[in-house]
């Protein structure tokens, strides 16, 4: 895969890439960085399956009275949209790939604190991903990625088992992942590395890991007792059989809340990363924004009852969550702020990585601030079930997370490949996934204000065009996806040779040749500096082997 | 940010030559490993009580709204098999606690027979178990497959909720026996390798850590005996 | 590192004091104290956590980041068990329309 052409034939050095060969060396690989492209791979996959039921969904909903599919298909689509990309795309994508890549070489160590359980986990993702796909082939599952009692454990035709099944054993990859890098962080970090000059992406990814590890077990848990309810016919959550279908709402969103910021706050230490190293400036407020993470992980178990406003919930607890969860915004604010704050007088260049980390305080807090108008309990009655809520998380996941990871991917490109992609490609595609994201998904804003329901194959005509516009915008946004793929594959082999920090980047990982030996570094670094130390670093020398600036 | 390299730094004393066979290649060294190792099974430990917590939450709030079912449930467990496997639990929990002392103190002999000692009681704990099962399939008292009770219901008492009461017995007893069995297959590989002398008195990381998880299993039932045999109204 | 050893005549005492919890758990639990059986059961089986926690586990003797673990891991099931609760024995407070038939969360036991 990596062939050095200069003038003096030199020996390529030996990295993680091409010290083994052969599909076994891949496939029982205890190599974290190894595992990081295991899981690349196969959630890069899921993402196009989750983003094929999509774009039939928008296709489907050109026309008001439903284009493409009956409406029993259309609830199948929405479904499987959303269990894969939840359970098989959001959740694993950046701790599973950069995580696993990064989180190692961050705190200087030679790999996780237990390799063989990292590589279990991705084979425990993987069986996951088969149970759901099958689930898929053999017909689909209706109840939304939500399961909804009684519905998905009594009534439902589909494959709910299946399907349940799969996001059970995914949810042990999450939990397996999290235990890694909570010890890890805990108890490898090189010489010299105290809590407080660990980049921020290793503090977001400790509170994820936080988050994982509290939460992941009780979906588990209640899955299997939807799974239970739906093969004996008993009324855990059958109001008929005396059960309560709310306690079924709360045990899942226990987890399914706190779970969205597992999906966010990983994208937000990238966004840490990719804004100072691209101002040339230390972050701003580093323990402000060190803190936030603790605090999002911490709040975000308390604010679940918001999904729960107009499902039958006591007023008084809906009081008390619309209460707190007002809260969990001011952490992810002090974020956007102290970000904002690291542009100022910042040395600003506008490469890939910085216009997804831009692109992403802007959707991002766009996101959250509607998200206030859905923690109010008054306008949440009217926006509840509607596109409003379909609109907020996914400028948030999409606009937010998704672009945090294309973000982390280009940026990291070079050190895990040792290539370069081309960076006029690159910014195209970022500007076309933008268009494509607000045109897909503003509309649903205003859909959602007028009145129009969510997970409805049809619709009123007066929604038509705004219905339009998202369809079209979601053609846009999926061109934007694929073009990323053809130049990463492209630069594998053809790629200019990246050295071992193109982006001139501080931290641990760009020490390192690129790509990395298989141990990562020759002897144990120790750490004497702050984090973003981009004020000591000295002003570049003549042209060294890859500022891509295009 | 600049960075010296330097060989790395060993911490920690009394890492003799048996235990650094043992280190795995991304520690330091093996105080590192047993540090890791521990803190590993904690948080594995952690995920367990949230598990088992989504359960116990359930039951609580069952409990709470139907309550008369819920005793008079409560009521038709046998209290003798139940008090004695609790006490059966926790001799295992002793002799696992033991074998983790004769590992620290190096005797082979020991580790291997409290190893073994433990998983008897572990296996009493079991049968005693799947004789309380059978018992209740010939009641007609497991909950979708067979579940008609002969004996008549006091006031309050439904039968959709009588059932609710069995099926968080059985539901949560099998959930634990299930980590129990478990719990005997660690222990099994443990003796294969005590035999083997794999353990000492400077490396017996896998015996301690075994043993935080036996001890725990040990502590979901000492939760479980009292909420569905004790508070039944038994008087 | 170190490991503390704990004495075997400790762990025997322990074991000890298990069993005998055990018995007045169990033998408490044929005297009528009402809501109080609860009570004292549970007090009981969280003494009985303790020690094996404690002693057992040896948690006395470990480090500051294992006691934070376990106790975040208490406190976060506490945090599921507080807040669902709340909501159950509450809904009552505001009661649904007359029209709109029984309640599920209706403490009194109903016929279904």
């Amino acid at each position: 895969m990596s062939t050095a052409v200069a003038e003096v034939p030199v020996a390529t050095p030996v990295n993680y890439l091409n010290a083994k060969y052969g599909i076994r060396s891949w496939l029982l690989t205890t190599d974290h960085k190894r595992i990081a492209l295991l899981y690349l791979v196969s959630i890069t996959f899921m993402f196009f399956i989750g983003g094929a039921a999509a774009t039939l969904m928008r296709m489907h909903l050109i026309t008001p009275g439903g284009a493409l599919v009956q409406p029993e298909t259309y609830n199948k689509l929405f479904s499987i949209h959303g269990i894969v990309m939840v359970f098989f795309f959001m959740i694993p994508s950046i701790p599973a790939v950069l995580g696993n890549f990064l989180v190692p070489m961050m705190v200087g160590a030679k790999d996780l604190a237990f390799p063989r359980i990292n590589l279990l986990s991705w084979y425990i993702y993987v069986v996951g991903a088969l149970f759901t796909l099958y689930a898929i082939l053999a017909g689909g599952v209706d109840t939304g990625w939500t399961f909804y009692t009684p519905y998905s454990s009594t009534y439902a035709n589909s494959h709910v088992i299946a399907a349940a099944l799969g996001v059970f054993v995914s949810g042990f990859s999450s939990i397996l992942t999290g235990l890694n890098f909570i010890v890890t962080i805990h108890k490898m970090r090189a010489p010299g590395l105290t809590w407080f000059r660990m980049p921020l992406f290793l503090w977001a990814i400790y509170a994820t890991s936080i988050i994982m590890v509290l939460g992941t077990p009780v979906v588990a848990i209640t899955i299997v007792l939807v799974a239970l309810e739906r093969l004996l016919h008993v009324g855990i959550f059958d109001p008929k059989l005396g059960g309560d279908p709310l306690l079924f709402q709360h045990l899942f969103w226990f987890y399914s809340h706190p779970a969205v910021y597992i999906m966010v706050l990983p994208g937000m230490g990238v966004v840490s990363e990719l804004i100072a190293c691209f101002s040339r400036k230390r972050i701003f407020g580093y323990s402000f924004v060190a803190f936030s993470s603790l605090a999002i992980a911490v709040i975000s178990f308390l604010v679940w009852g918001h999904h729960m406003f107009v499902t039958g919930q006591s007023i008084y607890a809906g009081l008390i969550f619309s209460l707190l969860s007002f809260l969990v915004a001011i952490p992810s604010a002090i974020k956007v702020f102290n970000w904002t704050a690291t542009l100022y007088k910042g040395s600003i260049s506008y490469q890939a990585p910085m216009l997804y980390a831009l692109g992403f305080i802007g959707l991002f807090t766009m996101g959250g601030l509607t998200g206030l108008f859905l923690a109010s309990l008054a306008t949440d009655v009217h926006l509840n079930g509607t596109y409003f809520i379909v609109a907020h998380f996914h400028y948030i996941m999409v606009g937010g997370t998704v672009m945090a990871y294309m973000g982390g991917l280009h940026f990291w490109w070079p050190k895990i490949t040792g290539r370069m992609y081309s960076d006029a490609w690159a910014r195209f595609a970022a500007l076309l996934i933008f268009v494509g994201f607000n045109l897909t998904f503003f509309p649903q804003f205003m859909l959602g204000y007028l009145g129009m329901p969510r997970r409805y194959a049809t619709y009123p005509a007066e929604f038509q065009v705004l219905n339009v516009m998202s369809s079209a915008g979601a053609s846009i946004l999926g061109i934007g996806y694929l073009i990323p793929l053809v130049y990463f594959i492209y630069s594998m082999r053809y790629g200019p040779i990246a050295g071992p920090n193109p982006w001139r980047a501080t931290g641990l990982e760009w020490q390192t040749p690129s790509p990395p030996p298989t141990e990562n570094f020759e002897e144990t670094p120790v750490v004497t500096e702050e984090a973003y130390a981009y004020a000591q670093m000295a002003p570049p020398a003549a042209v060294a082997g890859g500022n891509a600036g295009g | 940010m600049p960075v010296a390299e330097v060989t790395a730094v060993t911490h920690g004393q009394g890492s003799s030559q048996h235990a650094a066979q043992h280190v795995a290649h991304q520690f330091v060294d093996a105080d590192q490993q047993h540090e890791a190792g521990t803190l590993g099974m904690w948080i594995f430990l952690v995920t367990e009580i949230m598990f088992f917590g989504g359960l116990f939450a359930a039951y609580a709030i069952y409990r709470g709204l139907y309550l008369p079912a819920f005793e008079f449930g409560s009521r038709l467990l046998d209290i003798r098999l139940g008090t004695t496997n609790t006490a059966v639990l926790i001799a295992s929990s002793l002799t696992m606690a033991l074998a983790v002392h004769s590992a620290q103190t190096g005797k082979r002999k020991a580790l291997i027979a409290f190893l073994l000692l433990t998983m008897v009681f572990g296996a009493t704990f079991l049968g005693i178990k799947a004789h309380e099962y059978v018992h209740k399939w010939d009641d007609f008292l497991v909950p979708g497959l067979r579940f008609a009770p002969t004996e008549a219901l006091p006031a309050g008492v439904t039968l959709p909720n009588l059932q609710l009461f069995f099926c968080f017995y059985f539901f949560m007893t099998a959930l634990h026996a299930l980590h129990m069995i478990i719990g005997l297959g660690i222990m099994t590989v443990l003796v294969i390798q005590a035999r083997r002398g794999r353990f000492s008195a400077d490396y017996y990381a896998p015996i301690e850590i075994s043993g935080l998880y036996w001890h725990f299993v040990d502590i979901v039932w000492i939760f479980l005996f009292p909420l569905l045999y004790l508070i039944g109204g038994r008087y | 590192m170190s490991q503390h050893i704990v004495p075997v005549k400790t762990y025997v005492a322990v074991f000890l004091a298990l069993l005998c919890l055990t018995a007045l758990t169990a033998g408490v639990a044929f005297i009528n104290l009402g809501a109080m059986n609860t009570v004292v059961a549970l007090v009981i089986a969280v003494t009985k956590m303790l020690l094996v926690i404690l002693i057992f586990m040896h948690v006395k003797y470990s480090s500051r980041l294992t006691k934070i673990v376990i106790v975040a891991a208490f406190f976060w099931l506490g945090l599921l068990l507080t807040f669902t609760l709340t909501d159950v024995f509450t809904r009552h407070w505001t009661p649904s329309p007359s029209d709109w038939g029984p309640s599920i969360s209706a403490p009194a036991p109903r016929e279904k």
